[in-house]
């Protein structure tokens, strides 16, 4: 290190402060996903079958997405029926 | 009553091992009768780093499959009375280990010892699982590194979701951060992630910081573990730790860089 590094290093950007940055959006969106139970993807794929047997729709027609609020948890299922 | 402790990160090459060590040994130190239990199996270390690697003759899968018994394969410690060690396997059948079979051998360990430590492999798959499923705590060591610090964020998801203790619904593992290979230096010239921006994002209790230290090296080509050096910094700082790890309160050491002259912050001595 030469003295000009030495007055230079003061002002160099934090790159720490970046990592922490992206390692808080990275984190908080893996633990989102963590929360959901295993069971999600196939109770997804029955309903879809389920009502299949009625009306035509598509694999993607039903969303299930379990939301945690304090004690309870809400599980929220979105159905789009095709137009008629 | 006996407690099941998991050394574990997720990353690998982060100082499991080093740690599994140094905490075990400081523990055996303190009059309390450990095993340590590597479970890294294909890839043996911890004799390496304890010292003991001439003396294996039986290891952990050995046992499991009944081909030896438990006293024939913990190596007693040449320096401690109340040190043992179970070594890994050197087998390439990564289905050695199966989880019946290391839940016997754990409680079987639990008859005769205080602490039973479990050196985790690297990584989420099976190995770490194994090493972790029954642990009462665990030690999370974390290096200032984007990877590292994430990794162990997803070892605590699986710690809360995927051991013994969340299946059965008892208290959940507790859990210890340690940092390790920190660098006071490079953290004050904004360069690595310091303890406050690691302890911030993985939000659990600081067990200690473990400097980056040349008495890691020196004292793993001796086969002596770290914390037996203990005028070193890491020696002392593992030290530190175990007492924590105790319920004492110590504050914490090598936190801050090394005061130097003027002299030497102008012409090097990095
Ligand atoms: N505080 C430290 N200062 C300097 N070097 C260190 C420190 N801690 C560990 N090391 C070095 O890092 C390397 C990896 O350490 P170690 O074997 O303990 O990691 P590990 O997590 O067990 O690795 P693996 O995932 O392969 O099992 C070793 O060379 C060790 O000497
Ligand atoms: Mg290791």
């Amino acid at each position: 290190m030469n003295i000009f590094d030495f007055f230079r290093d003061r002002k160099k950007s934090n790159t720490a402060s970046v990592a922490k940055e992206r390692l808080q959006i990275i984190v908080a969106h893996e633990r989102g996903q963590r929360s959901t139970p295993d069971y999600l993807p196939a109770l997804q794929k029955e309903l879809v079958e389920v009502i299949r047997k009625y009306v035509n729709i598509g694999n993607d027609d039903v969303q299930v997405a379990l939301e945690n609020q304090g004690s309870c948890s809400i599980l929220e299922l979105n159905i789009t029926l095709p137009d008629r | 009553m006996a407690k099941i402790l998991v050394v574990t990160s997720g990353k690998g090459g982060v100082g499991k091992t080093t740690t599994s060590a140094a905490i075990g040994t400081g523990l055996a130190l303190r009059g309390h009768k450990t095993v340590i239990v590597d479970f890294d199996v294909g890839l043996r270390n911890l004799d390496l780093i304890m010292g003991c690697e001439r003396r294996v003759v039986y290891d952990f899968v050995n046992v499991v499959n009944g081909e030896a018994t438990l006293s024939q394969a913990l190596i007693k410690d040449k320096r401690l009375e109340n040190l043992y060690v179970l070594a890994a396997s050197q087998t390439r059948d990564k289905d050695a280990l199966t989880q019946e079979g290391v839940g016997k051998v754990l409680n079987e360990l639990k008859e005769n010892f205080e602490y039973v430590i479990c050196d985790s492999p690297a990584g989420i798959e099976k190995g770490a699982s194994l090493a972790m499923y029954f642990a009462d705590e665990a030690i999370v060591v974390t290096n200032p590194e984007v990877s590292s610090v994430r990794d162990s964020d997803r070892m605590l998801g699986l710690l809360a979701s995927k051991s013994l203790r969340s299946v059965n619904g008892s208290d959940p593992i507790k859990e210890h951060l340690l940092l390790t290979r920190y660098n006071p230096e490079r953290v004050s010239k904004g360069e690595m992630l310091g303890v406050d921006d690691v302890t911030d994002i993985l939000a659990i209790k600081l067990l200690g910081v473990i400097p980056e230290s040349q008495a890691v090296l020196k004292a793993s080509n001796q086969g002596v573990p770290v914390i037996l050096d203990d005028q070193s910094d890491a020696g002392q700082a593992y030290s530190d730790a175990v007492d924590r790890l105790l319920g004492k309160e110590v504050s914490h050491r090598f936190l801050e860089e090394k005061k130097k002259g003027f002299f030497e912050r102008l012409f090097g001595g990095n």
